[in-house]
């Protein structure tokens, strides 16, 4: 037993998702992961069993573990009940705590997540809000979205929502006492400290590379797409 | 075969005293749907249903990006949960998907180490100074919806038949993937044959028609839809389950996922623009409605009242089927009742 998996192992999810693996591969055959990218859960699931460090710490440097979708339909189907998915968000969680995650293209796309998704829940109380959803960034959302989104002040009220106002409803902007109890439950309980870790081993990437640690760094792994990740 | 599987996995559902969860994904798409759901508890089935302007995200989208961990996520919920006990509730409906999903996965962590409970009491006391009650009974709000099915029936105004055949209507149904996949007891059928739509269409006139790929992903995939060079995989799955279906020729798709939902819609779009192909045979597309949706609808909720022309697969074609009657002028009107220009046609899909 190495010591970078008896790390990963203190989160509790590891042993709960994984036991007796028997490597025969119903979770990669029920896998949408596995339909369209080089992504096999049963070797990642059989490589974490074997509890060898080295090949570890090359899933947590890879693009691998970061092709899972999370729909859990392995979890579904898994004869000795093991899920995945789950093996997968506790490899992800040491990627970053571990910095590991900027050695791989798709797991440099963390920053980008933490700065949409993570800073929406902060300042808005919202995981998705319409106004992050922007016409520009978004051009799959088609011209009903376009047109929701140059109206929705007008017309969403008849749908029963107070985007921008207070009460309850939908879209409601959240009062600042309840952003504040938010932003304090992400303080005491690690989040934030997810946060800062994914910000600055980002940050450390971009220097060591010469790139500018601004919004063009942030564009530049929402976009990019070396072409070497389906089948 | 398959009833007795469903009948193993009859969930408790609460009958009434509901705390609403909001779900970020429903709001910011189809507000209507979540509208129209706690109008038809409050005014149609007379119930007891609290929608508390203090609630926020149960931060599971953040989760399943792996940005949040799981005790920030685990107190975030013990938050929702302090105010469902302030509110003197002990029912929790949440109206998202992925937050079900979690939360039984929360719940389930909690029941089995209870270490993990005290663990997010002491969190949330030391951030917030508040307390909680875990809930007693946690049903998505499909399954308030299937657990009144035949109570509603009556009160309906139109069923799930061809006016012009008399037939009943053909409808694929797509159910979450973390409705039941991940626990199966909290889902009603379980993660092999869930029944919870397939209960409301059959109650309501329908016929529900399986298809090969019916509980394949949609393919939101958290970060392979978030993150823009990810989308092909988001569409691949979308693709693959409407190429599924299509042979079946379905009246319409049914969700209780506000992402699924979302996806199923959009992605038909995408597709029509990338490869000029539509899914049904007039050129319009497969509308798709959530549960919350389908339910106003028979009830004879006015359809640009609970939203349905902000999805973009346009619905008319399906109204026309089941003879809801509407007002084709009032579907671009502001709420104050001003007309609006309609939205810009696509390139293929027809409206
Ligand atoms: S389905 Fe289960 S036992 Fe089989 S390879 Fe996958 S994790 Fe292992
Ligand atoms: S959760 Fe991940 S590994 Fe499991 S089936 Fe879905 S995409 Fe595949």
């Amino acid at each position: 037993m190495g010591a970078l998996y008896d790390q990963i192992n203190e989160d509790f999810r590891l042993e709960e998702s994984l036991n007796a693996c028997m490597n025969c591969g119903v979770c990669t055959a029920i896998c949408p992961a596995a339909e369209f990218y080089k992504y096999d859960p049963r070797v990642i699931c059989n490589i974490v069993q074997s509890q060898d460090d080295a090949e570890i710490e090359k899933l947590l440097k890879s693009d691998t573990i970061w092709y899972c979708g999370q729909c859990m339909s392995c979890k579904t189907r898994c004869p000795r009940g093991n899920a995945a998915g789950v093996v997968i968000s506790v490899l992800r969680t040491w990627s970053q705590k571990l910095g590991y995650f900027v050695e791989s293209e798709k797991g440099r796309q963390q920053l980008a997540l933490k700065r949409a998704i993570g800073h929406n829940i902060l300042e808005r109380g919202y995981c998705v809000h319409p106004d992050i959803v922007s016409v520009e960034k978004h051009p799959e959302q088609g011209p009903v979205w376009e047109w929701y989104m140059e109206h929705i002040a007008e017309v969403s009220p008849r749908f029963g929502a107070k985007y921008h106002q207070r009460g309850a409803g939908a879209i409601r902007e959240i009062a600042p006492e309840n952003l504040k109890e938010l932003h304090d439950i992400f303080e005491v309980t690690g989040g934030l400290e997810m946060y800062r870790t994914i910000e600055e081993k980002s940050e450390e990437y971009a220097k060591e590379h010469n790139l500018p640690f601004d919004d063009s760094y942030v564009e530049k792994i929402f976009t990019e797409d070396s072409g070497n990740h389906g089948l | 075969m398959q009833k007795r599987f469903w009948n193993e996995y009859q969930k408790e559902i609460a009958d009434d005293h509901y705390f609403y969860g909001r779900s970020c994904i429903r709001q910011s798409f189809t507000p209507g749907a979540e509208a129209a759901f706690l109008n038809i508890l409050r005014q149609d089935l007379g119930k007891d249903v609290t929608d508390d302007a203090n609630q926020h995200t149960c931060t599971g989208i953040g989760y399943h990006s792996d940005i949040v961990p799981f005790y920030t996520t685990a107190t975030v919920m013990a938050r929702l949960f302090s105010l469902m006990t302030a509110a003197g509730y002990k029912n929790y409906i949440p109206s998202c998907v992925t937050s079900f999903g979690l939360f039984a996965e929360v719940l389930e962590t909690w029941k089995h180490q209870p270490e993990t409970l005290e663990k997010t009491r002491e969190y949330l006391y030391k951030a917030t100074k508040r307390e909680f009650e875990v809930p007693e009974n946690i049903a998505h709000s499909s399954d308030v919806l299937y657990k009144f099915r035949n109570e509603l029936k009556p009160k309906m105004k139109y069923q799930l038949v061809n006016r012009h055949t008399g037939e009943p209507l053909r409808v694929v149904e797509h159910v979450g993937c973390h409705y039941a996949k991940v626990f199966p007891s909290y889902g009603v059928g379980g993660a092999e044959f869930p029944y919870v739509l397939a209960g409301l269409i059959e109650a309501w006139g329908g016929e529900v028609v399986d298809y090969p790929e019916r509980r394949h992903c949609c393919g939101f995939g958290f970060r392979n839809y978030l993150v823009q060079a990810n989308r092909g995989y988001s569409v691949s799955n979308t693709h693959k389950k409407l190429e599924s279906m299509a042979p079946y020729r379905p009246d319409f798709i049914l969700t209780n996922c506000p992402g699924c939902n979302m996806f199923l819609d959009r992605w038909q779009y995408t597709i029509s623009e990338m490869e000029h192909k539509t899914y049904d045979t007039e050129g319009k597309g497969i509308p798709v409605l959530s549960h919350e949706e389908l339910a106003a609808l028979l009830m004879g909720y006015d359809p640009w009242e609970i939203g349905l022309q902000i999805h973009q697969v346009q619905c008319e074609t399906l109204l026309d089927k089941i003879g809801v009657e509407y007002d084709p002028q009032g579907k671009y009107k502001d709420a104050k009742g001003n007309s609006l220009p309609a939205p810009e046609k696509p390139s293929c899909l027809l409206v």
